[in-house]
């Protein structure tokens, strides 16, 4: 495949389609500029602020905007809040439609057959094998991104948090807690 | 269309199989490969460019990498639209007689543009939207040999509308180059055992983002 790429690339060069060094831009922006630590920093502030967490859920675009973080992917985000009695999970089983300005990147995992499929039939049993069990009562509801809407988990605030700082909480996130494939 | 694309619901595809501390790009040429689809103009709009993933071949589709199917779909969509010849394709070399394009982003404006708001894909649509939120919808039994947003297994089932989104961008027609012509889209929640039978959890619910076209009043 490298040398396939490689031979487009250089076509689409030569037929001054692109600028080559943009190429190398885009792939240092995903691999460095844009990923889960901006949705870390929205959900940390979403929990030390409540102010910020009602725009958040009102229209969570316009709220991470106001932290910095916008671009495509992102122009209709709604985040999605997990608390002791509900539990949220994000997929994509047409493609892999993922709020890219706040986690960047899917992991190969999200973009698998396996994942796709049966989030929308089996989400308990695909908890489990991220580990998740949830307790019986708690309601499961799983968001398919079939439109340019793109959803993002808040997940619950670990107990005993109360002492730390915004920054310090936003270590606690985890990528998988934003799409609902952990707690925290 | 009814593809292997439309994947929701099936069984037999294996555990999901996550792995840590995993790398952005598992190889160079895939970061340039999405780059690539990124940087190079087509006609095709984002729906179209889905569309043609979409057209990769069934029988190869599973056993073939995501990015490397992001690379045939480009390739594909670049013949298709005369933006290159099948023989500049092969040789990897431009027709001479080609007239030379302007790249559309340079490298120094790629932050910029990628961190900037995007284009919304909400319009101003004249008509009211016809169902409201609370009300009761069922999804059109629809089988588009065309790109569509309405899963296979979400087609004749009965939900609730629980938000409206105002009107979007209609894939179903933007895909095909018969314009945007915008539709009130709706977020439909349904019970698993609408979708799955009356074995799946009474406290499961799948939730999916729906143009007007594919509803009607249950």
């Amino acid at each position: 495949m490298a040398l396939r790429v490689k031979a487009l690339e250089s076509l689409l060069v030569e037929k001054g389609l692109i600028d080559p060094e943009a190429v190398d831009a885009v792939v240092e922006y995903f691999e460095h500029k844009v990923g889960p630590r901006n949705g870390t920093r929205v959900v940390a502030r979403a929990w030390t602020d409540p102010e910020f967490r009602n725009r958040l859920l009102a229209d969570a675009s316009a709220a991470a905007a106001e932290l910095g973080y916008s671009g495509r992917m992102g122009e209709h985000i709604v985040a999605v809040e997990n608390g002791p009695d509900v539990h949220n999970l994000v997929v994509c089983t047409l493609c892999s439609c993922y709020p890219l300005p706040l986690l960047g990147l899917q992991p190969s995992w999200y973009k698998s057959a396996a994942y796709r499929s049966r989030a929308v039939i089996d989400p308990r049993g695909v908890l489990e094998e991220f580990g998740v069990a949830l307790p019986e009562h708690v309601e499961i509801r799983v968001w398919d991104s079939t439109s340019e809407v793109r959803y993002i988990v808040i997940p619950e605030r670990p107990q005993g948090t109360d002492v730390l700082a915004e920054e310090q909480l936003a270590a606690l996130v985890t990528r998988n807690g934003m799409i609902g494939t952990a707690l925290l | 269309m009814n593809g292997i694309h439309d994947i929701g619901g099936m069984h037999g595809l294996g555990p999901v199989a996550p792995v840590a501390d995993e790398p952005v790009f598992h190889h160079g040429w895939e970061g340039r490969t999405l780059a690539l689809n990124l940087l190079c103009p087509t006609r095709a709009n984002i729906d179209g460019r889905r569309h043609e993933r979409e057209l990769f071949p069934g029988d190869r589709f599973l056993v073939t990498e995501y990015y490397e199917r992001w690379f045939e779909s480009l390739c594909s969509l670049l013949v298709k639209e005369g933006t290159l010849t099948p023989e500049e394709l092969a040789s990897g070399k431009a027709d001479p007689a080609a007239p030379k394009a302007t790249p559309r982003l340079a490298a120094a404006n790629v932050d910029a543009a990628f961190s900037a708001p995007g284009n919304t894909y909400a319009r101003e649509l004249g008509q009211a939207p016809v169902f409201e939120v609370g009300g009761r919808v069922r999804t059109r039994r629809l089988n588009p040999a065309g790109h569509t947003r309405l899963p296979r297994y979400a087609r004749g089932a009965a939900g609730i509308v629980v938000h409206w989104h105002g009107a979007h961008v209609f894939p179903d027609s933007a895909a095909h180059f018969r314009g945007e012509d915008p539709q009130h889209l709706y977020t439909v929640r349904f019970s698993a055992a609408e979708l799955w039978g009356e074995s799946a959890s009474p406290r499961d619910f799948i939730h999916l983002d729906l143009w007007e076209p594919y509803l009607e009043r249950a």
